[in-house]
């Protein structure tokens, strides 16, 4: 196997050393009727790499590919130009076959790498710091509501209807089992649910969850829910799953919020059907020693040299077990370089003008695919995703966009199904890598199967 | 699985001088030094063109506040561009580079790494081992890595079926009923697991209230069973490293809910007893949740699901050697006993004739009715699925189960090449599997585990994992895994000989290692003290005091 360097000679020499006649008596702690006599039945044997290659071409080719096609699809994962340089990098070995930086004096790599990439969170984000990063957005959110938690101690939170449903489902299936309460609602799309949590947020709330851009794509100022949440002794925590976007608008920090998490996939990660993604987690410094997750952070070495090593780890498990702040010990690593590297070579400068380009051809397709018979824009405001109301239901209209070979865009009925009055609702992305040819396309096709 | 410096030690500023005369860059030939992005980049620099489109350099520029010049009746929804107020004007002070520049950054980087692509790593419970190219080939291709979450069911049907051709492969090798794969890792495997027996548990209308976990488990199981509201109780340990059952048996009753072992254990032992301990865990009502990071050691030779085990998550970067990444991503399927299946997160995929359908909320309650529920968005970390199968495909059945077996002689064979120079607590209770643990024992005065750690960090090789379990003294606990040749073995075995020996004889030297890394021993009580953990101008200015 090509895989395993010991030969049949090494094998008995080694067995001989160890004082052992056979590898069976290296087992011998298993008991008897434990042990397997040989390979599991049923299952294959070793394949040569060719024969491998050509089983995944074979699947592969099953799927329709985001960039084989006109494409839509945002809600959470984006698809965004990721240079060639992000991929090479993360494909170095020191990088991609590195373990966690514990052995600092031998991780210097990584640990600056993560220390970059926390400081451009935290600025992004417009947050004090930023940890190395949790496992995905969904992850991060639910993480961000505990915090909340012990940082005030109460016990409710009341998440936005703008939170993507995905999001809400993972802090629903987690508050049950840690006791907390959360008040929830579906999205409307004739407009946010800012004066319900404007209305709801009292003396008994951890915190504001709302999402910014929201699900639909719109786009709101947070700053009168902030100063609402700090009345009450809140926290506001928004949650950011297009990252591009701040390039464009305003940070939630900017206007107030306490914690902001969000998904890192739009920058150097790509779509990976869903996994594995990178999830950014920032905060006001006051907070810090309550953050879950690693965090690198600056130091000297014994010739005073700078460097850099995993610190505050008092907060984990590895050091605190039953009272860490969470249970997380691996984070995104691989996911946060890429992110680091695509935000390196973008600097303010590219991804400002990444974010304009993402933003003019949103509001190109938005006013084009508008002027299709029975297709109407819900979201008055949005950066790159907007919401459109079709005349029937959108989710076979999507099934039939993509017969015709276009990935249209996510429709609300798979987001919240029997949904009845979101039924109609598709919402649809547009980055950089849309042409104004894509956009006619969708156009085009529309109106076609929505004849 | 790793502590930090628990010694304490601080460093004495400029000590240790080797007594090289130093140079103008301070830079040592191969080893280059590298400024942070912040003090090399600028707001104005970047290494991306971007196409802009023709028809947008005229109007439509909603940000700019222009009218609409085609009336479709945007400036009717916000006369200031639909954003108004909202726009960014404040600068972000993220610094670009030009791509010369950018790779040239991340390679001088890269280059102070350790990394098993450059040698043996031999951390253990964490399983470094050699990361096939194979698996990064295939997890790029168009079909798996540029399909979106989200596609339409018809659109991924590849997809799908990988997910599903490497679901029936875990369950196949464990010999278990069901198999959860969206955890994003190990101790979100664990926490699916925790999270199934507190459903399964409430599904019976009980309360029970505590979670056993045993000294020597990793510091994610107590987190994770505290996470999901369970009281931990401590479970001791034999003398001969694995778990007390006379003393676990003492503290089943209706108050507990389960039990959290890892096997093979964190001394590298098998737990012998783990069969009487299910059925002794299912007899008091509850379940047993085994820690499968050490599913490497056994995989192909024991089936968990044939020793009584409910909930197991498997780390696909160990067993099924999807990269590290210098921490992550990982990905921690958990599988299941037939008690705890009908638990089991959303989503599934299921085969239905020749058609993968994903089951999610919508059609959950057709025969999922008691799913505790979704653990994270989408469906997985399908990137780490594709890496896996591709790994398991290759190996097959049979290969796997020589991972197994030279994954246990190699521990073996450093175990007894070593245990007359370092004391090794249970060598005498029998083999070890895929790890060999020692303890800092007649080490001289004042010399400790983390001496010889950076004494080995000197001879080329990443150490062991120190500190870790904390059933013993000082512990070191060394995993080769199977991707390591004899030589490598060898020299390996020399180099540690050689370090132990000075840390029995006292070399003073020792003390002061690494003498030859990229940097010297760090001051780990100064950053926790005075945490910088961005980059600020001041910041450097305390650094240089």
């Amino acid at each position: 196997m090509r895989y395993l360097p010991l030969t049949p000679a090494d094998r008995q020499a080694m067995l001989a050393t160890i004082g052992a006649t056979s590898i069976d008596d290296l087992f011998a702690d298993v008991p008897a009727e434990a042990r397997l006599s040989g390979p599991i039945a049923g299952l294959p044997g070793h394949a040569s790499e060719m024969a491998v290659e050509r089983h995944f071409s074979a699947l592969a080719r099953k799927n329709m590919a985001a960039s084989h096609h006109p494409f839509f699809l945002g809600a959470g994962a984006y698809k965004h130009h990721v240079p060639a340089t992000v991929d090479h990098i993360i494909q170095r070995g020191e990088f991609l076959t590195a373990y966690t930086p514990y052995q600092p004096e031998i991780a210097q790599g990584t640990l600056q790498m993560l220390f970059e990439f926390q400081t451009q969170v935290a600025r992004l984000f417009g947050c004090d710091v930023a940890n190395a990063s949790m496992y995905d957005g969904s992850t991060a959110c639910y993480e961000a509501i505990s915090m909340a938690g012990r940082v005030t101690k109460r016990k409710k939170a009341i998440l936005s209807s703008g939170l993507h449903p995905h999001y809400v489902s993972v802090a629903k299936t987690m508050a049950h089992f840690t006791g907390d309460t959360l008040d929830t609602a579906i999205p409307a799309l004739d407009g946010t649910d800012m004066a319900r949590l404007l209305d709801t947020v009292d003396g008994e709330t951890a915190c504001v969850v709302v999402q910014y851009p929201d699900i639909l794509g719109r786009v709101e100022d947070l700053a009168p829910l902030a100063a609402k949440c700090h009345e009450a002794g809140s926290l506001l925590v928004a949650v950011v799953t297009e990252p591009v976007a701040l390039g464009h608008i305003k940070s939630p920090g900017e206007m107030g919020a306490d914690i902001v998490v969000g998904e890192g996939q739009s920058l150097g990660v790509g779509l990976q059907f869903g996994g594995p993604y990178v999830g950014l987690f920032a905060c006001k410094e006051k907070f810090v020693r309550q953050m879950p997750g690693r965090l690198c952070g600056q130091t000297v070495d014994a010739s005073g040299k700078r460097g850099f090593v995993l610190t505050l780890s008092t907060r984990e498990q590895h050091i605190r077990r039953e009272k860490a702040t969470s249970n997380i010990c691996t984070n995104a690593g691989l996911c946060a370089l890429a992110f680091s590297i695509h935000m390196t070579l973008l600097g303010e400068k590219g991804l400002r003008s990444m974010a304009e380009l993402n933003h003019t051809g949103a509001v190109d397709a938005a006013q084009r695919l508008a002027q299709v018979p029975g297709v109407l824009l819900a979201t008055p405001t949005f950066f790159n995703e907007f919401t459109l109301v079709l005349s029937k239901a959108a989710r076979p209209i999507v099934r039939a966009l993509a017969e015709k070979g276009v990935l249209g865009g996510v429709s609300l009925g798979r987001l919240y199904p029997g949904e009845a009055t979101l039924e109609n609702g598709l919402i649809v992305a547009v980055t950089e890598v849309v042409t104004p040819d894509d956009i006619e396309t969708l156009a085009t096709a529309l109106e076609e199967v929505l004849a | 699985m790793m502590q930090l410096n628990q010694s304490g030690w601080k460093p004495e500023m400029g000590a240790n001088d080797d007594g090289a005369a130093g140079t103008f860059t301070g830079n040592r030939a191969l080893m280059l030094e590298e400024p942070l992005i912040f003090e090399i980049g600028g707001s104005e620099t970047t290494g991306v063109d971007f196409t802009v489109r023709p028809e947008l350099v005229e109007g439509l520029s909603s940000s700019s506040g222009s009218s609409d010049p085609e009336g479709q009746g945007f400036d009717k929804l916000n006369p200031n561009g639909i954003l108004g107020n909202l726009l960014r004007t404040a600068p972000i002070g993220l610094p670009g580079l030009s791509e010369p520049e950018t790779i040239r950054h991340y390679t001088r980087l890269s280059r102070q790494n350790y990394a098993i692509d450059l040698g043996l790593f031999p951390l253990g419970s964490c399983t470094m081992k050699h990361n096939p190219r194979l698996n990064e080939k295939v997890a790029r291709m168009a079909g798996f890595g540029d399909v979106h979450p989200l596609q339409p069911r018809e659109t991924v049907q590849g997809a799908l079926a990988v997910i599903h051709e490497l679901a029936h492969w875990l369950v196949t090798l464990t010999g278990m009923k069901a198999v959860a794969m969206s955890p994003k890792a190990g101790a979100h495997g664990e926490l699916c697991g925790v999270l199934a027996i507190k459903a399964a548990i409430e599904a019976k209308g009980e309360d029970r209230p505590v979670i056993l976990v045993p000294e020597s488990a990793h510091g994610t199981n107590p987190a994770t069973a505290a996470f999901a509201g369970f009281r931990v109780e401590s479970i001791p340990a034999t003398p001969e490293g694995r778990v007390d059952v006379e003393a676990l048996k003492a503290k089943l009753g209706p108050d507990v809910a389960g039990v959290m072992i890892t096997n093979p254990n964190t001394c590298g032992l098998f737990e012998r007893e783990l069969k009487t301990i299910s059925d002794a865990v299912h007899a008091a009502g509850a379940y047993v949740y085994c820690d499968g990071a050490n599913f490497n050691a056994i995989v192909g030779r024991v089936r968990p699901g044939d020793l009584g085990v409910d909930a197991m998550h498997i780390n696909l970067h160990k067993t099924f050697s999807t990269p590290h990444g210098g921490g992550g991503p990982g990905s921690g399927p958990v599988v299941l006993s037939e008690a705890l299946a009908p638990f089991a997160p959303l989503p599934f995929v299921e085969k239905r004739g020749d058609e993968f359908m994903l089951i999610e909320e919508e059609t959950a309650g057709e025969h999922h009715a008691s799913s505790f529920g979704r653990m994270a968005a989408f469906h997985g970390q399908m990137g780490m699925f594709t890496r896996a199968l591709s790994y398991i495909l290759s190996h097959g059945a049979d290969g796997l189960r020589q991972v197994a077996e030279d994954a246990v002689l190699n521990a073996n064979y450093i175990l007894r090449s070593l245990e007359g120079v370092l004391d090794a607590p249970f060598a005498g209770s029998g083999p070890c599997m895929h790890e060999a643990l020692f303890t800092d024992d007649g080490l001289a005065e004042g010399f400790s585990t983390l001496d010889i750690a950076k004494g080995l960090i000197d001879e080329g090789y990443h150490p062991m994992t120190v500190y870790f379990p904390l059933v013993v003294h000082g512990a070191m606990l060394v995993e080769p895994t199977e991707t390591e040749s004899k030589a490598t073995l060898d020299q390996f075995i020399g180099a540690l000989r050689s370090v132990a020996n000075r840390a029995r004889q006292g070399d003073p030297a020792l003390k002061s290692a690494p003498h030859h890394a990229p940097r010297r021993r760090l001051d780990e009580t100064l950053a926790a003290r005075k945490p910088v953990l961005v980059w600020k101008d001041e910041g450097l200015a305390v650094a240089a005091e």
